[in-house]
């Protein structure tokens, strides 16, 4: 790999694990169902630029780039059926703090 | 030929969603049965070599690299017997004839997921269809409002997104290193020594989200509450095959064809699982709910599958993927059991119901049945699966964990024998005197599993050459 | 490569911010800044159909599922707005000073080893790889929308009581 390559690779990988902290930091820490989605939304978003860096380092833009198509489609999809879960969860018990939904214990 | 595990469900779901809507919703049960024993006989039937020879004329129009050997070829057996089970109870369980299209419609979904995951080449789409079986099993958990798997279904999302999260930083370091994500190029760059570190570190982020979707020891979180919570043909569903095709059935496939595992991470997995093994069996000795108590249990089992995949022999291999089938048949045969007994006695709650085996024959025999086989009582199939398991790490030296997989293993009867006591036999509750069995529509899948598993017990010779071997095959 | 550099510290400060802020509605738009800024980012990796799509899906489509949702729950109320400040402030504060910590940990010990990559292959185009060789991935595509139009038709409708 030549030398401003590894330079770059390396940048892009100290954001990308900041990104990663980032998301699971606001995964581990809210306290509103929804904030949950986003910081895993901002972990997925850092996996993207991974894979995508991967791509370019190696010289595969275009298989990067149709892993990152279809990896963009079945993040909104799960975008849509975990809202979807959080919206049953606010109708039956009228709040969206995660902190009480433990109804389960054992 | 492989293609057609995938395109036929596909075709099923777009012709079952057109519009004479009443016709549909009549015949959409006959119509999914029809083709899961489609799916049970030509795996049966057609033997290994002639599925990938056999003329593809699909291939023409759609270049899908898909590959069927031996370990699939079980695992698609397992799928049929499980999904139709689930099918056959979810006739009883569900009252709503829209939501049970609902339903069919999700388990037709379930099935591409789960068939595509066992017979694919590349590590992307591997983990695509992976994503498509969780995506499906979460909206399949909410499908019943009024019942609150909230908490359930929010954590197994949770854990899900994790999962994904690790599995996709491993495949970009995987692409970085080898330039395509299929298998051949993956287990290529095990071979060069130069990117030896990068390697590891990204078969280790992988083997953390397989653990998470299988639900080994420390990652266990969402498995009990997503269990128990959920309506029984759901449960069916989990415990019985997704749990295992999308997290046991990867890991041994990345153990045999992708990775290749030093010392160190085999005994890390053996760790796991005998850790998983002994949580799962003493977390049952607490547990009053009859689900719950089956949730646990599950993760027991799981831990004696990573064990054996942790010793890597060829005999610890096989047996492992054999204990994987027999799991699937009795544990999806002891939650029937447990939906049967939820529908007649309106509870699962163990110690509200008691003496059951007189009114419920069939359930109570049946289940007295998959308790032995859980347990690893001879002649039944668990029996030889747990056997060959111990006698495969004995062989291979590792003394102290053949030992501790032969204690749970009759912790596991101890409390296995206690549920039954408490349940099937004992004294009559005042509430339950007007119980009857259950109907067909639930008595029919556990006649049917619990022959599977006699017959598999009693003919043991006839499967260990037709289904075991060839799995030893594959491994050299 | 300093623009690059500009580029990424964008996309980390929208992204704390979009944690931090206090006003769900505002979290969203963040990610939305955020989706727009990375879409920057993969143009300049040499990745312009997968920037677009980032740009048009996440950057757009998510928002609206997201204030969707965030529409049918119920809004904070101006009283208890202060005090959910402070709540927030009380957990949150500490996340600059985590990242700050380990991104002066990783310049330090951050050595990527020599890696061997695999040769180059050019001309390689997009459409071509993601309409010839991969099938399975487009028909794995149509399953994932039928199964999320299943979703929506099982979670978004209410119970009939």
């Amino acid at each position: 790999m030549s030398p401003d390559f590894a330079q770059l690779f390396e940048y892009f990988l100290i954001f990308i694990v900041l990104l990663f902290i980032t998301g699971l930091y606001c995964v581990l820490v809210s306290l509103s169902l929804i904030r949950i989605l986003i910081g895993i939304e901002i972990l997925i978003k850092a996996s993207t630029l991974l894979i995508i860096l991967a791509g370019y380092i190696c010289g595969r833009t275009a298989l990067a780039q149709s892993i990152v198509i279809t990896l963009i489609v079945i993040e909104i999809v799960f975008m849509v059926v975990a809202g979807g879960v959080v919206l049953w969860a606010f109708r039956h018990t009228k709040t969206i703090d995660p902190r009480k939904l433990s109804d389960l214990k054992g | 030929m492989p293609s057609a595990l995938i395109l036929a469900p596909f075709l099923s779901l777009i012709i079952l969603n057109l519009p004479p809507k009443k016709i549909m919703r009549k015949i959409v049960f006959g119509w999914v049965a029809l083709l899961l024993v489609l799916q049970i006989f030509l795996v049966v039937a057609v033997p290994v070599t002639l599925w990938g020879s056999a003329p593809d004329f699909l291939a023409s129009f759609f270049a899908f690299e898909l590959s069927v050997d031996a370990l699939s070829r079980l695992l698609l057996l397992s799928i049929g017997i499980v999904v139709l089970a689930s099918l056959t109870v979810a006739q009883y369980v569900i009252k709503d004839q829209t939501q049970r299209f609902n339903f069919t419609n999700l388990i037709l979904i379930v099935l591409i997921g789960m068939n595509a995951t066992v017979i694919v080449t590349d590590l992307f789409s591997l983990y695509l269809f992976i994503e498509i079986t969780s995506l499906s099993s979460f909206i399949l958990i909410s499908i019943q409002k009024d019942n609150p798997a909230i908490e359930a279904a929010f954590k197994y999302l949770m854990l899900s997104a994790i999962a994904t999260v690790f599995i996709l930083s491993s495949m970009a370091i995987f692409l970085l290193l080898s330039g395509s994500t299929s298998f051949a190029a993956v287990s290529g760059t095990f071979k060069n020594p130069a990117n030896a570190t990068l390697v590891q570190i990204a078969a280790g982020l992988f083997l953390c989200a397989l653990f998470i979707k299988a639900g080994i020891f420390p990652f266990h979180g969402w498995l009990p509450d997503a269990h128990s919570s959920c309506p029984t043909p759901v449960s069916v569903l989990l415990s019985g095959i997704v749990v295992k095709a999308s997290g046991i059935y990867v890991l041994t496939r990345l153990a045999i064809s992708v990775f290749i595992f030093g010392p160190a991470v085999q005994n890390v997995l053996m760790f796991i699982g005998a850790s998983s093994i002994v949580f799962g069996a003493t977390a049952c000795l607490t547990q009053s709910n009859f689900k719950r108590l089956l949730a646990y249990s599950t993760v027991s089992q799981l831990g004696y599958m990573v064990l054996a995949l942790g010793c890597f022999t060829p005999l610890a291999l096989a047996a492992a993927v054999f204990h994987l089938f027999n799991h699937a048949i009795f544990k999806s045969l002891l939650f029937v059991n447990a939906g049967a007994i939820e529908k007649q006695a309106g509870t699962i709650n163990m110690d509200k119901v008691g003496g059951l085996a007189a009114k419920m024959p069939f359930t109570g025999t049946t289940s007295v049945i998959a308790c032995l086989s859980a347990a690893g009582i001879p002649p039944l199939a668990g029996f030889w699966s747990k056997l060959i398991i111990i006698l495969a790490l004995w062989d291979a030296g590792h003394t102290i964990y053949a030992g501790i997989a032969l204690v749970s293993s009759i912790l596991t009867l101890a409390y296995l024998l206690a549920i039954q006591r408490k349940v099937f036999f004992g004294k009559l509750e005042q509430t339950l005197t007007q119980i009857k069995e259950a109907p067909l529509a639930i008595v029919l899948p556990e006649v049917l599993l619990a022959t599977i598993t006699i017959a598999i017990g009693l003919d043991f010779p006839f499967v260990f050459n037709n289904w075991i071997l060839p799995l030893k095959e594959i491994v050299h | 490569m300093t623009l690059d550099f500009i580029l990424l510290s964008c996309l980390l400060l929208a992204a704390i911010w979009t944690v931090m802020t206090i006003r769900l509605i505002r979290s969203i738009v963040g990610l939305a800044i955020t989706s727009m800024i990375l879409s920057v980012i993969m143009y300049r990796l040499d990745s312009p159909l997968a920037a677009v799509f980032e740009l048009s899906v996440c950057a757009g489509l998510i928002s609206v599922v997201f204030i969707i949702t965030v529409s049918f729950t119920e809004r904070v109320s101006k009283e208890q707005l202060p005090v959910r400040r402070k709540e927030r402030f009380a957990r949150f504060w500490f996340l600059p000073f985590i990242l700050v910590a380990a991104a002066l940990l990783l310049s330090q010990y951050l050595n990527i080893p020599k890696i061997e990559l695999p040769l180059p292959v050019y001309g390689q185009n997009v459409r071509n790889v993601l309409w010839n060789l991969r099938h399975l991935d487009l028909f794995g595509q149509v399953i994932v929308l039928l199964a999320g139009a299943f979703g929506v038709a099982v979670l978004f409708k209410e119970s009939k009581k």
